[in-house]
This record gives structure tokens, C-alpha cells and sequence, in this order.
């Protein structure tokens, strides 16, 4: 009997460990799995390297985790969004490394790292300085740089319907980076607005397969967060 | 150039209206953050276009008005939008297989700095103390069939955008077809720049002057630009 519903947020991240490398979900807060997040907050686990598009915005979510100080290293591709200041202070500060994909590239290694791919060569940044420290070849006269399939322990994501086993269906542009990212983690963690018994989604229609998923937290009513960033929250 | 800007050439509205005359009917076109969004207002009646947005969406409409809405259906200025009729969601990587694999036909990008030999330098002004951001303006200019740079022809200081050699770190080498300025259209090609058309009022001396390379003349045109 396969039912990979877990009791609470606390208990779907439990385990988390200190120097995990964690893939989070969303692209701004379109898809942040924001309650996951403040559980892990809550958790207490330190020296994460953090995969995610940005660095979040005001002081909750992503954002929050970084300002208590748990993540050492982000690897994304646009630190710097309106209403970001968390990320770029502990930067500067040189407590926070930065990891500079560019985002396809950034989507393909986590793809890569989802599907047993260790390596690919790709046309994005030949003869920028993101190229630096990477080998080129050339193919059929053009020439590509090796990057690397990229995979983590944990990912974190939402969506907007599971079931039991783990099938997927997403709501618009929240879906991003989350379908590849439940590939490539060990261990994949999912809040859902709405979880159902398998049988209830139509095979046609699901997203991501239950074998990409492990863990599964109903949250009926996801915060926004821009609505919390906009009243000035900040969490814990 | 320490003299201000003068109230000629077009304004940021009249540029995306320039830009959406030149995008063919039928094209899948990808459309960057600041100008480019707005040319999508400006397509010629009769014409159907679809959008990407890199963030998941074949099929973006306009924005919904203030405070409309859904916060999980942006852009990627993460501003609100639509989904027209025949929209499709998709996650990043297959966004992402859609311009590199060289399936979207046309994208329109904003610009710190172009070459004359079609290099791109949008992403960072090389700033020690900046935070690098690059989003997928890398991967646009490296697997989009064709790019359209919209800019103003100077920097607010007065300097030339339009130049040699890029000074900031590129986006990407030799991947610039076409610029469209306040003050003209200017073709990137074998050559150099190569001048297409001259915003109203102004004359070819004054973008020379405003051009920080070589500018070649309007093909059969008159070097007053204004036979």
C-alpha cells in the first residue's frame, strides 16, 4: 500500500541534514513552497546549499532561511529581485557563496541530474565570462561548454494536486523548476493545496509521475508571498 | 558629450511601436524585461503572434488590471499576466529545450552595450560590489534564430551604447540582427553598423555622432539622411 502522505510540514522535513543540498521550488513566489520552508526554518538545519532561480524577496520564505544564516551557498540565476535585500547584505559580506548559472542552463543540469545525465555540452555563455574554468568543444563549428548535471537531498516544492502516490498536476507558472527538481533530489517533499486518492487525477493530465515524489503535506491555504512581504512580515 | 539630452527621437512607447511593425505574423516570439514588454500592445491588427515567457507560459497575454489576477501566473519580471486561449504551461527545462533548441523564432532584449560586431552586453556593468544576476538572457541570445535589441542610443550620461568593443561582460558574442533606438534602426552586419531608418527630425550626422563605431549610411540613402 504506497501512500506517501506525511502527518505535517515538521515531519516532511525532519530530516534534513546539516550540509544538505536542498533544490527549492519557484520561480519569485509563482511555486515557493513557503510553508516547507519556514518548517525547515524551524528545524534548525545549518550549512545548506540552497538550488533555486532567486534568493527570495522581503523576509519570509527563501529569504528568511537565508537571513537566520543556514544557507552557505546558493546556486541560482538572478539573486537580485525587487524587494531582495536579505541575500545581497550576506553576499557582500562574504557569509553567503553565490553559484551564477545561467537559468536554462541551471533548469538543464538539474534535468541532467534527474535523468542519470553527468555532463552536457551547451552553446549558452561560450565567450562570456560564465564560461570561465569550463571546457569547450566544438561541434559541427560551433562551439559548446561543459556543464554538469546537478542533483540534490532534498528538493522542496508545491503544487496544486497530488494523490496518493505522488502524481503531480501544478498551477500555471508555479510549475518552473518544480518538475525537474523532484527528479534530481533524493528525497522529494511536496506541500499540495489539495491531496486525493490515486484514481481521482486523470493518468493523461499528470505532471510529475509519483515515482519522482516522496513525501506529501496537505496545505489547503498557501500564504502569498507577496501579500506577507506587503504587511512587512518576517518569520519566525 | 556633456550637453543634455535633447526632447528628439522617439519615446520609449514609439520604439516598442517600431519594433512590433518588423515581427512577422505567425512567430513564436520571446520578449525581454523594461521595452520589449511593451511591444506586444503595439502588434499591427491582423497579425497573430504567440509569447513565451521563460518561465512556463506558451500563449502570455497582457497584464490583468491592478491587484487582478493570479500570483502564480507571471512573467519573467514576475509581473502579472494572462493566458490567452490555446496557452500551454510547461516546466523550465522544456522552456528552456524551446530556445535553445532554436524553436522560438524571434526575441526582443534590452541592452547596456552593442558591438558593431553584434555582441550583446546586458546582463552586468562588471561592478565589483554588483550582485550578478544573468536569468536567462544567456540562453536567449544563444539559441534564439533572431535577435532585436530595443535601447536608447545613449546612456543617460550621454555615452554611446552603440560601440567597437563591448567594455561590460558580454551576454554573448556576434548575436545582435537588429538595434532600434530612440534615434534610429541600425542593422548589425558583416560590415559594421549599417544604418535602416532615421527617427523623424533627426539626420544621419546626429546618430553618427551618437555612435560610438563606425555607422554606414542608409543603402542608396543621402548622407543628410533626409532626401
Amino acid at each position: 500500500m504506497i501512500d506517501k502522505r506525511a502527518a505535517s510540514s515538521d515531519e516532511a522535513v525532519a530530516d534534513i541534514f546539516d550540509g544538505a543540498t536542498v533544490m527549492v521550488g519557484g520561480f519569485g513566489e509563482a511555486g515557493s513552497p513557503i510553508e516547507l520552508i519556514h518548517a525547515l526554518i524551524d528545524q534548525g538545519a545549518t550549512d545548506l546549499t540552497v538550488v533555486n532561480n532567486n534568493t527570495g524577496s522581503g523576509e519570509v520564505g527563501l529569504a528568511a532561511l537565508i537571513r537566520a544564516g543556514r544557507v552557505s551557498k546558493m546556486i541560482c540565476s538572478y539573486p537580485r529581485t525587487a524587494n531582495s535585500t536579505v541575500f545581497p547584505e550576506l553576499y557582500r559580506s562574504g557569509r553567503t557563496a553565490l553559484e551564477l548559472v545561467p537559468q536554462g542552463t541551471l533548469a538543464e543540469r538539474i534535468r541532467a541530474g534527474g535523468a542519470g545525465i553527468p555532463a552536457f555540452y551547451t552553446p549558452t555563455s561560450v565567450g562570456t565570462p560564465l564560461e570561465e574554468g569550463k571546457e569547450r568543444r566544438t561541434f559541427a563549428h560551433r562551439d559548446f561548454v561543459l556543464e554538469y548535471g546537478l542533483s540534490g537531498d532534498f528538493a522542496l516544492i508545491k503544487c496544486r494536486v497530488a494523490d496518493h502516490h505522488g502524481n503531480l498536476l501544478y498551477n500555471k507558472t508555479a510549475r518552473n523548476f518544480s518538475p525537474i527538481m523532484a527528479m534530481a533530489a533524493a528525497i522529494t517533499i511536496v506541500q499540495s493545496g489539495e491531496v486525493v486518492a490515486p484514481g481521482e487525477i486523470d493518468p493523461e493530465c499528470v505532471v510529475t509521475p509519483g515515482i519522482f515524489v516522496d513525501r506529501i503535506v496537505t496545505v489547503s491555504n498557501p500564504v502569498q508571498e507577496s501579500q506577507l512581504v506587503a504587511q512587512g512580515a518576517s518569520y519566525p | 558629450m556633456t550637453d543634455t539630452t535633447p526632447a528628439i527621437g522617439l519615446t520609449r512607447d514609439e520604439m516598442a511601436r517600431r519594433v512590433a511593425l518588423d515581427i512577422p505574423d505567425g512567430s513564436y516570439v520571446n520578449l525581454g524585461i523594461g521595452i520589449p514588454e511593451r511591444v506586444a500592445a503595439y502588434l499591427p491588427e491582423g497579425r497573430e503572434v504567440i509569447y513565451h515567457t521563460e518561465n512556463g507560459l506558451l500563449g502570455m497575454g497582457p497584464s490583468p488590471e491592478l491587484d487582478e489576477g493570479d500570483p502564480e501566473l507571471i512573467n519573467a519580471g514576475k509581473r502579472r499576466v494572462t493566458a490567452l486561449e490555446g496557452a500551454s504551461f510547461f516546466h523550465h527545462a522544456d522552456s528552456f529545450a524551446m530556445i535553445r533548441g532554436g524553436h522560438i523564432d524571434l526575441c526582443v532584449l534590452g541592452a547596456l552595450q552593442v558591438s558593431q560586431h553584434g555582441d550583446l552586453a546586458n546582463w552586468s556593468t562588471g561592478e565589483s560590489d554588483a550582485i550578478p544576476a544573468v536569468g536567462g538572457a544567456m540562453d536567449l541570445v544563444a539559441g534564439v534564430r533572431t535577435i532585436y535589441v530595443v535601447t536608447q542610443h545613449c546612456t543617460r550620461a550621454g555615452e554611446p551604447k552603440l560601440v567597437e568593443i563591448c567594455t561590460y561582460p558580454l551576454t554573448g558574442p556576434a548575436v545582435v540582427d537588429r538595434i532600434y533606438s530612440d534615434l534610429a534602426v541600425v542593422d548589425v552586419t558583416s560590415d559594421g553598423f549599417q544604418l535602416v531608418e532615421l527617427a523623424q527630425g533627426v539626420d544621419f550626422a546626429y546618430v553618427a555622432q551618437r555612435t560610438g563605431a563606425e555607422l554606414l549610411p542608409i543603402r542608396g540613402g543621402s548622407l543628410r539622411g533626409d532626401a
